[in-house]
């Protein structure tokens, strides 16, 4: 008994460890191209090489990220069947179609970075070339959408009838458009582009800080991705509202468990921060009064489920609070910053362009990256034990392979190496050749006259 | 065409689009230490890197393709293979790894180092060696299942001609259709020097890999008696093989048509890879995947033939536009652009 529960383990462990290092580079690689997209339509549009040169040095990174996301997404593609054998073996006959459409447009999105990439002077009319970054960029969303709605397919799972452990009467259609697909999508998607911003807000601003040459340019790339950050996490704190409203619908028990609401009652207070003692009892929280029930249906007094209308067995764990806190905080984070930010470009004598604010940005970027991955653990951790929401624990899916224990070291190794490899292939790409050298190498008469 | 047929056919379509696609690479990989360790990089670097670089990350799709699909079309092939594969298909994931993005960080980096090309030429041999365990094990014989336990039977596998012969016949086979796709890139790009060193590489291995197929068919009677008569009765089909890869060697020789030679090599393994498909019908697994009983339910079925169909005209006019640049550019090749 004790040997099954270990690969079972073994089996979470390896699976959490590949897909928290792959959202890392999925995440860029959802959101850079819109912003290298971006930077080039505007270069273009007021011929302006700052912002050619910032598509192009975008563009040069993203290469490297782009390369270990595409080998970890293999990694996790397969692990599915390897880690996961029963439940591919049964959700195979649900989930195939967008798991296969997301192939589809990952390839799309492959070949057009190919040619994107390696096509900047090859056409006599700018615009070509940028529109080869549009296939790009919507190969990535697209492939996003995909592989989300299988997610969303094992939370809230639904197309199909369940008849003597097989799935019948399939309706692909129906089991994409689930009913969490709609809210993740968005709050995935909006999620990405605002980390994206944060994550280039951050390299701007950093590079402001050291006062080192073309500050003009990295002023512009700074009031660029700051203006994207605010609108984007707009859109996604609309977006997670909206998942948390659906939460409180389909999925009570993640809800109540993020926010240690153990009894069903009406007017319920939201939890802010705080911890448990030995008892299970929240100390030392901040207490909304009536907010849950605000958040979960629009309504101060409306009635919230709480825990202990679920089986103890049935039940996420309660650590959870944690990573839903630390997301909203980290979210409303985002948005303050970036909002104040502009305030203070807009006002023209106040200095958007301060200490204080360029060092709060370039925390803004890492905090971002940090809110994907506990916003992640949350949502997966929120419907242990199942693997398949209602169906399929964890346990009934894990693989009995006792290799698994190696494999998870291995691959521990692996990715060890390749983050090493690429924070100090991404140091070297940049470093040794800073922005303003390259500006003044390509573009000599363009940059005499400015040395902020 | 029953779904079935279709779903499988698609998939081996695309697993010799594998084939092809990451023999190149792989072989480019092993050529390119090779001609460093012996001095010669100089020669044939440019024309490797030129071709190589716009299209690795392609490359790749094509494998993850054909996995993803396979799992669809027939869930229960993850249950089995997914169960018993777990060791050979992590390493293959690694070495997948260590390759794609090492290339990328070599390239795009740094300078070339003597560690990143012998990892580079490495990999891309022990990676056909880890993926070919799959169709080794496909023939039967290999895992054991008890008390709903999938395992591999290393020991076997490990002492088995066959599984000897498959990785021997996927590395001779890979440096050949490798060889001699670079002898015509080399000619496209007017490159003397590179085309003298390639076509010389690319006779080279054409009779080892005729030699380990022959093996390999050897090994297969031994093995799975159904899938080699299957095969004996299927001559014809092997028999167009053979005549394409000796139109390929004369051409080869005589030095002239390195386009149609390479059509022609490329037509030889279509005929042998589809030859040995067919023949294992109706198995995915001998004797544990039947096709009929583990394929997906009709409206899934419809549903992945659909989006098949809706990706291709999406993904053969990219492809097309992909080559035009790139592959059959003659500007290109030569290092113009």
């Amino acid at each position: 008994m004790k040997v099954e529960f270990d690969t079972v383990l073994m089996s979470r462990l390896i699976t959490a460890m590949t897909l928290g290092f792959h959202i890392i580079f999925a995440t860029l690689g959802v959101g850079v191209p819109l912003f290298i997209s971006i930077a080039e339509f505007i270069g273009i549009k007021k011929k302006d090489k700052h912002y050619t040169l910032l598509a192009q040095r975008w563009a040069r990174g993203f290469v490297i990220t782009v390369a270990i996301g595409v080998v970890t997404g293999t990694a996790i593609g397969l692990q599915l069947s390897l880690v996961w054998p029963q439940f591919m073996q049964l959700a195979g006959n649900v989930i195939a179609l967008p798991l296969f459409m997301e192939v589809f447009a990952f390839f799309f999105e492959a070949i057009f970075l190919g040619i994107y990439l390696y096509t900047w002077d090859r056409f006599k009319n700018p615009y070509t070339h940028w529109l080869l970054s549009i296939p790009v960029l919507i190969g990535a969303g697209i492939s996003a959408i995909f592989i989300t709605t299988v997610n969303s397919f094992m939370n809230t799972p639904d197309g199909f009838l369940l008849q003597n452990g097989e799935f019948t009467d399939v309706n692909p259609i129906a089991a994409m458009l689930n009913p969490s697909t709609p809210t993740r999508v968005a709050h995935v998607l909006g999620g990405s582009y605002v980390t994206v911003a944060a994550i280039l807000a951050t390299i701007a601003a950093f590079a402001l800080l050291r006062k080192k040459g073309a500050a003009t340019y990295h002023k512009k790339a700074l009031k660029l991705t700051v203006i994207s950050m605010f609108i984007f996490s707009i859109l996604t704190a609309l977006a997670g509202d909206l998942s948390a409203k659906f939460l409180a619908e389909h999925q009570p028990e993640k809800l109540a468990a993020a926010e240690w609401h153990f009894e069903t009652e009406e007017n319920a207070d939201l939890v802010l921060f705080g911890w448990l003692n030995e008892d299970n009892e929240v100390v030392g929280e901040i207490r909304l009064p009536g907010f849950l029930s605000f958040l979960a249906h629009g309504n101060f007094s409306s009635p919230v489920i709480g825990l202990e209308e679920f089986p103890e067995d049935e039940q996420p764990p309660l650590w959870i609070h944690y990573m839903f806190d630390l997301m909203v905080s980290i979210g409303f984070f985002l948005l303050a910053i970036s909002f104040i930010y502009l305030v203070f470009t807009f006002v023209k004598k106040w200095n958007a362009n301060n200490k204080l604010f360029l060092w709060l940005i370039a925390l803004s970027g890492p905090l971002a990256m940090l809110a994907v991955e506990f916003g992640w653990i949350y949502a997966e951790e929120g419907r242990q034990p199942w693997i398949l929401r209602g169906y399929m624990t964890v346990e009934e899916a894990a693989t009995s392979s006792p290799y698994i224990t190696h494999m998870f070291f291995l691959f521990l190794l692996l990715y060890i190496v390749l983050g090493t490899l690429c924070v100090v292939t991404l140091r070297k790409l940049f470093k040794n050749n800073p922005a303003e050298v390259e500006l003044e190498k390509r573009y000599p008469a363009f940059e005499k006259g400015e040395s902020e | 065409m029953s779904y079935e047929v279709i779903g499988i056919s698609v998939l081996w379509l695309f697993l010799y689009g594998y084939l092809i696609v990451a023999s190149i690479d792989f072989g480019a990989g092993f050529y390119a230490y090779y001609a460093k360790v012996t001095k010669r990089d100089h020669i044939i670097n440019q024309i490797i890197s030129r071709y190589l670089s716009p299209v690795w990350e392609v490359t790749n799709v094509f494998l993850v393709f054909f996995f993803v699909g396979i799992v669809g079309f027939f869930p229960k092939s993850a249950y089995y293979f997914g169960s018993a594969l777990l060791v050979p298909a992590s390493f293959a994931i690694i070495l997948l790894a260590i390759r794609g993005s090492f290339y990328a960080f070599e390239n795009y980096g740094s300078k070339q180092s003597n560690i990143y090309m012998f990892l580079y030429g490495a990999t891309g041999l022990f990676i056909p060696a880890s993926l070919s365990v799959a169709l080794t094990i496909s023939e039967g014989g290999f895992i054991t299942e008890e008390n709903g336990v999938v395992s591999l039977k290393y020991a076997e596998l490990f002492t088995s001609p066959l599984a000897w012969s498959i990785v021997a016949l996927a590395i001779t086979a890979l440096l050949f259709i490798s060889a001699s796709f670079l002898t015509y890139y080399a000619s496209r790009a007017n490159d003397e020097k590179a085309l003298n060193l390639v076509r010389k590489w690319a006779i080279f291995w054409a009779t080892p890999t005729i030699i380990m197929a022959l093996t390999t068919m050897i090994a297969l009677s031994q093995r799975n008696e159904r899938h080699f008569n299957n095969m004996l009765d299927l001559w014809w089909v092997f028999g167009i093989s053979i005549a394409c890869f000796l139109v390929a060697l004369a051409l080869l020789y005589v030095g002239k048509h390195y386009g149609v030679a390479f059509i022609a090599i490329m037509l030889q393994f279509l005929f042998a890879f589809f030859g040995y498909g067919i023949a294992k019908f109706p198995y995915l697994l001998d004797p544990y995947i039947h096709i009929e009983d583990s394929v997906t339910s009709e409206p899934m079925a419809i549903a992945l033939i659909i989006a098949f169909i809706g990706g291709l005209l999406l993904l053969i006019p990219s492809l097309i536009l992909l080559m035009r640049l790139f592959l059959f550019n003659a500007d290109y090749a030569k290092g113009k652009k």
